[in-house]
């Protein structure tokens, strides 16, 4: 046996379990685990748990295809942007063509597998969640439009709509809120990203607003849309899904994201780059937890409510 | 012993590739039995039924 072809840089095909994980970007999968219990737990209609179990298994395995297929087609930006060219791809421990297989498989096996497990309501929107962020999110506004983070972050917003899918087998005002949470959420969240990640973008040639637009145009965007979230996040609280937990933290937090978008949009560059982009830092942190711990108040009433206490 | 080394790296991956598989595979085995086996066992019962049994549960 010749040992002179071997050698221990990564080769592809010789990828490790881990590796194959990776590419169903766990991150991601964790917030869609999340939101899509919140929004299964939240649902009038108990479901039984070893059902919603699964189904909130073949969702966030539904997210992974979705997230494998979007590394096997943006292989090429990852590898230029620093935040990214380490995923399993551009760092060559993946052949993108293994990609492409997993992600192909894992939405179909997802996508029949939650029909089967809870309805094909549920399995038809999770479909549609896939197809939004692989196709016309990932291979055609991402590349195309500076609107990219608007309309592609409906894909993000889907889950907890599924999970009430699965309970109730529909869609109702309530989910149609909690999706229009995230999917408000998602232009600040990312926007904030975008300014102290300006060259990353850059680099990769994709349009985001503070390539496109400049950053002063960005900051207002933020401060718009924050604006659009506050009364849209308050008002969930009068649902049924609410409750005096919800709208207190609601409250809180929209009073607070508000203020740190007048702070973004009130600084110029100047004043961004002698503090190291600190506020758009701390912003894009408090972004994080406005969105957990929103879903976080609206799976407490869900829990308060055997007992009496939770909603109105 | 570079050699060894090397050899060693790449059966670690791929034995890791398999094991990782194999566990997935075992984990849907159970899934697909678990679920069989509470779609059975409802087979007949009402939504208000199920329902009621849902929140006995809880």
């Amino acid at each position: 046996m010749s040992d002179a072809s071997l050698n221990t840089q990564a080769q592809p095909g010789e990828a490790g379990f881990g590796d194959y994980f990776a590419l169903l970007k766990p991150r991601v999968m964790s917030l869609v685990v999340f939101t899509a219990l919140v929004g299964l737990l939240a649902a009038p209609i108990g479901v039984h748990p070893f059902i919603a179990f699964c189904s909130v298994l073949f969702i966030a395995v539904g997210g992974g295809a979705s997230g494998a297929l979007n590394m096997w087609w943006d292989a090429d930006i990852d590898e230029v942007m620093k935040r990214t060219a380490s995923r399993p791809i551009p760092s060559g421990k993946v052949d993108p063509q293994e990609a492409l297989a997993i992600g192909v498989t894992l939405s179909v096996f997802a996508v029949v597998m939650l029909g089967l497990a809870a309805n094909w309501m549920a399995a038809g929107l999770l479909a549609f969640t896939i197809f939004f962020y692989a196709v016309v999110y990932t291979m055609w506004l991402k590349r195309w439009t500076p609107q990219n983070i608007v309309i592609g972050g409906a894909a993000g917003a889907f889950p907890p709509m599924i999970g009430w899918a699965v309970a109730t087998g529909g869609v109702s005002v309530e989910s149609v809120l909690m999706f229009m949470l995230i999917f408000m959420w998602t232009p600040p969240h990312f926007w904030a990203l975008a300014l102290f990640m300006k060259a990353d973008y850059e680099e990769a040639g994709v349009p985001m607003l503070t390539v496109t637009h400049g950053r002063k145009v960005t900051r207002r965007h933020i401060l718009v849309y924050t604006i659009l979230l506050a009364p849209l996040a308050i008002g969930t609280g009068l649902t049924s899904i609410g409750g005096p937990v919800y709208m207190t933290v609601s409250v809180v937090l929209n009073a607070l994201f508000l203020l740190g978008a007048v702070k973004i949009w009130r600084r110029d560059e100047d004043a961004a780059q002698a503090d190291k982009y600190r506020t758009e830092k701390s912003f894009f942190g408090l972004s994080l937890m406005y969105l957990f711990l929103h879903f976080g108040a609206i799976l407490a009433e869900a829990a308060l409510k055997p007992y009496g206490l939770g909603g109105w | 012993m570079g050699f060894e080394n090397v050899e060693h790296e790449l059966h670690k991956r791929r034995s890791s590739r398999n094991l990782g598989v194999g566990l997935v595979l075992a984990v849907f085995i159970a899934i697909v039995f678990g679920l069989t086996v509470v779609k059975v066992t409802r087979i007949g019962e009402t939504p208000a039924q199920q329902q009621q049994q849902q929140q006995g549960g809880n």
